[in-house]
This record gives structure tokens, sequence and C-alpha cells, in this order.
């Protein structure tokens, strides 16, 4: 089940997409969310489509895999979908079951709107699969950097981030330890009732609690031995490059908004 | 010779409102000389680490003086003594704080300001040092404990210290880790004639050293050479520290009535002795 779910998962590769700076991939999606809402008839609905397509297709990412990861947000999808289709009350009826008819504006509703979700979740989907966490942590610590002339701890919260980020495998390691240590003295995280199991959970949370405490301790100790001061007066090893692919990347997305301008109702 | 640190009748406690507790560290005075290996050894909660803590202004005296680099520790000076001394700690996971090895090895180089072409510079040449020049992008999970340390050590080498303090740093590691630590700082001292002070548990790593300080305490117990130290046999089990192998073998042969000549600090110096003394025909 994990094994299958790619929301918020990266594949590494080298397509064109991958290769993009994580801030024009950023802008990009960012900009394209919005985008998304001046679509408003079929016309632009397919260019929407056909262009999520062509970047799932650029970005050498299976479609299969793709769809089959994101099965959860398919089920919402035709959910909304019928929900859009049985209840729109608009236009000629195209089929009556006696009991249930089915409106043209609500079939119409229906597609569009599942379409909408569809090109957001897949934008946003190749957005994290192609992006490696700490990428994407850069990325927006540079695109928020005009936000500290206004005090906001940005470099804070990009650290704690990327700290967050490498400690997940360690922190993963470690409950699997307490799990098999509770595990050898009787305790059962499989079976019973829920209220068993949810009792069973406390002993493997508080050890983890305590070592995270430990570890965050030392690793505040060993970052200020390392001379860490905060922000100011700091360089970056982690460069960004802007090339032309992220101008290319930003031009297509103006082009497909005046699109959408043109061919909108 | 020139002096890089010392310890001038320095006492710490971490609760100085108590006056009767046992203060951490009490009256401690100790020099360390340019170039200098000294090991610090002792037991549990005999003070190590916190000496290792005054030694970067983690912690203050609260009475006596620190002495890095010719000048007294102070809150002025802090940064700046911190950036000439490389600390590496007993936990490899604990002190990793970059998503890749080159990432890690640069962060004391972005803390201290040092230009984006100098930093690619220097993480290589750390890295190489330290042989994980091959590693360059792995994840910290994806390497073992030793490899980790030896990340942690191109860390604190990179910003080109004048000392490196090492506390307890191979006492999470299994043997070969442990080897590949050491063997890595003994081939730094050679090559960059760099100052070492390692804090440990095991007598064979303090064997290494060129002067050994043996806390009780809190208080310095004794310092000498590491023979100096042996020499004092039974009061370091009594201290709750664990003799090197060669020296326990001896014992326990001379107490079966094997002829042998004294002590013997390691094995080689040992299999000498057991042959030529009983090679009698
Ligand atoms: N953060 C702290 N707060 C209060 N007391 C402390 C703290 N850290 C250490 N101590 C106490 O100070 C004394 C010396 O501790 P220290 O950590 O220096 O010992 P150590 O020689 O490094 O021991 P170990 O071999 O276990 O690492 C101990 O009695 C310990 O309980
Ligand atoms: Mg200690």
């Amino acid at each position: 089940m994990m094994e299958k779910m790619i929301f918020g998962r990266y594949i590494p590769g080298d397509s064109f997409v991958h290769k993009l700076d994580p801030r024009a991939k950023l802008i990009f999606v960012f900009a394209f969310i919005f985008i998304v809402f001046f679509a408003n008839n079929a016309v632009t609905y397919g260019l929407l489509l056909a262009f999520t397509l062509l970047i799932i297709f650029i970005s050498r990412i299976r479609l299969y895999f793709l769809i089959n990861g994101l099965k959860p947000i398919v089920f919402l999808m035709i959910f909304t979908f019928l929900l859009h289709t049985l209840f729109t009350r608009e236009g000629a009826v195209i089929l009556d079951f006696g009991f249930l008819k089915i409106y043209e504006q609500g079939l119409k509703q229906g597609i569009f709107i599942s379409t909408r979700f569809l090109v957001l979740v897949f934008m946003t989907s190749i957005l994290t699969l192609t992006t490696s966490p700490i990428s994407i942590t850069d990325g927006l610590e540079v695109l928020l950097n005009p936000l500290k002339k206004l005090k906001a701890p940005v470099h804070e919260l990009a650290l704690m981030m990327s700290i967050s980020l490498r400690f997940i495998p360690t922190l993963m390691d470690e409950t699997d330890k307490i799990m098999k240590a509770q595990m050898a003295r009787g305790s059962d995280l499989s079976a019973g009732p829920l209220k068993d199991r949810l009792k069973a959970v406390v002993p493997l949370l508080v050890p983890l609690f305590v070592s995270a405490f430990k570890r965050a301790e030392d690793l505040a100790t060993a970052m200020e031995v390392r001379g860490y001061r905060g922000g100011e007066g700091r360089t970056r090893y982690r460069q960004l490059k802007w090339d032309y692919r992220d101008t290319i990347c930003l031009i297509s997305l103006v082009v497909l908004t005046a699109l959408l301008v043109f061919y909108r109702n | 010779m020139t002096e890089i640190l010392s310890f001038h009748n320095v006492t710490f406690s971490y609760t100085p409102e108590d006056e009767t507790a046992r203060k951490a560290v009490q009256n401690v005075s100790f020099t360390v000389q340019q170039g200098e290996w000294i090991a610090i050894v002792g037991h549990n909660g005999s003070g190590k680490s916190t000496i290792a803590k005054l030694m970067n202004g983690l912690l203050y005296p609260a009475e006596g003086e620190v002495r890095v680099l010719r000048s007294a520790l102070t809150e002025e000076n802090l940064w700046d003594v911190r950036s000439k001394v490389g600390m590496v700690f007993q936990n490899p996971d604990n002190q990793f704080v970059g998503a890749t090895v080159q990432d890690d090895v640069a962060f004391s180089l972005e803390n201290n300001g040092v230009p984006y072409e100098e930093m690619v510079l220097r993480v290589k040449e750390a890295l190489k040092q330290v042989k994980m020049d091959q590693f360059l992008n792995h994840e910290p999970h994806h390497l073992s404990g030793g490899q980790k340390q030896r990340v942690a050590i191109a860390g604190a080498l990179a910003i080109h210290p004048q000392l490196l303090i090492l506390d307890e740093a191979t006492s999470m590691l299994d043997p070969q880790g442990r080897d590949e630590v050491l063997s890595t700082v003994q081939a730094l001292r050679e090559k960059i004639g760099l100052t070492v002070i390692s804090i440990t548990h095991d007598l064979e790593e303090a064997m290494l050293a060129d002067r050994i300080i043996f806390m009780n305490d809190g208080k310095k117990y004794a310092e000498g050479t590491p023979s100096e130290i042996f020499a004092l046999g039974e009061q370091l089990i009594e201290f709750g520290l664990d003799l090197p192998f060669a020296m326990k073998m001896t014992k326990l042969l001379q107490q079966q009535g094997v002829k042998l000549i004294g002590q013997h600090m390691t094995e080689e110096e040992l299999v000498n002795d057991l042959w030529t003394s009983n090679f009698n025909k």
C-alpha cells in the first residue's frame, strides 16, 4: 500500500523536468494553480489536459505508474464527477432513468471539474516526483527571501525543514527498533481490539520522543560547535543555477496562459 | 614548542546554587602543546565531556581560566575560537546536519561565510583526507557509523582547525569502524601536524597518545606518558577503566607462573617477551 502511494515521493531521474531549477518548477506550479481557473469550456480544458500530458511525457514518468500511485485521489475525482453530474440541473436532459435525470450542463460540469482536479493533482505530483525535497526547500528559501525584510524567519524555516527531512529515515529506523524491542517484551501492535492497539502505541511513542529530544539537543550542540549562529553572514553551498531550460519552462507557461485567455468564453 | 590550549585551576559545576553538590570539574590544570596527541581517560561521569565543552565555550568555568590559542576564552573571541577548533562527538547520527555528505562537510564553512568557490575546494580536500571522497552525494542513512564519523571529522577539518577534539568519537563504532577512524586521525596528525585531544574510555586508544590525562570524580588524578599511566596498574581498574588486552594477558600469564619481564602495552612486546624469556634451551 505505502509502496504504491506516490504522493510526496521523489523519483530520481535525469529528464528535462528533473533538471529544471526548483525555483522555476515552484513558480510554474504555483502559477499553474491559478491559471487552471481560466479554463471554462471544452477547448480550454482540453488544452490544459494536453499540456499536462505533454509534461508527464517530458518528465518520463509512466502514466500508468502515476495513475496507479494516485489511486486514492482518483476515487475522490470520480466522486466529484458523480456529484456534479447528478446534482446539477441545467440544460437539456440527456438521460432519464425516471427517478434520476442527467442533464447536459451537469455532465459538462462534472467533466470540467474533474479535469481541473486531475491536472492540478498531476502537476503537483510531478513537482514532488521530479524534485528532491531538499531542492524544494532550497528553492522555497530563495523565492521567499524577500520576506526576510518583513522579519519572516525564512532561513530558519528552511533549515528546520531540511533537518526534519534529514532525520526522517533516522527516526523511522528508531521506531522500527523500538517496535521490535517492545514486541520482544510481549507487546503486540497488530492484533486485538482498537483500544488495546492504541494502548500499545504509547510505549512506542514515549521512548521515541525521549530519544528525539536527546538527538535534538546533541544536534544543537554540534551545530553550535561548528559555528552556526543564524542566517546572518552565512554563505550557501547548495547553489541554484538558472539556465535556458528554466526560461523555456516559464515561457511555456506564458504561452499557455495566453491561449487559455484567448479561447475561453 | 607553542602552547595551544591550557586549563588553569578550572572548576565547573552544573548546579552552582547547590554548594554541597560534587562539582563536575574541580581545580583542573593542564597544558597542550602544538602537535601533541592528548588522551583524556576516566570513568563515566568523571567530567571528561565537561572538560571538552569548556574547551570551546559551550560551558564557561566558574573559577579558573581556559586559554585557547594563547588567549583567554571569552564571549568576544568565542566564534573565532570555534572556527579554529574542530570537535567530533560520540553519536554519529546526532551530529550529521546536512542532507548529503558534501552538504554536511560544508556546514561549518557556510557558517563561517567562506565563499562558494573556496568551499567546493575545501569540501573535496577534507573528504579526500578522510578517504570519503567517493561518497560526495551519499545520504547519512546509507553510511556506516565509521563512515559517518569520518565525515564528521572531515567537517571539522574543512575549517582548517588548529585543534581537533574527539569526545568518545569511536565508542559507538564496531572494531572496524573504530580502527578506520583512529587510523584516519593518526595519518592526519603525521600529514598536517594536527593537535588532537581524544576523550576515551578505551585504554587501547589512549595508548596511541603522547600523553594521558587521567580523570577521577572531576579531579585530575594523574597525568603522564602512556607507560607512566599504565604503570598505575591496579588503580586503573579500581577507577573503572579497562586495561588493554596485552596488559591483561600479561597479568594473567604471570598469575599462571609464566616467566615475563614486566608490563607490556602492545601485543608485539608481549609476544617478544614471551619467546625470549622462555627460550632457555
Ligand atoms: N547537562 C548536565 N546537567 C547536569 N549535570 C550534568 C550535565 N552533564 C553532566 N552532568 C554531570 O556532570 C558530571 C560529569 O559529567 P561528564 O558528562 O563530564 O562525564 P564524562 O566523563 O564525560 O562521562 P561519560 O564517560 O559517561 O561520557 C556527571 O556527574 C554528570 O552527572
Ligand atoms: Mg562524556
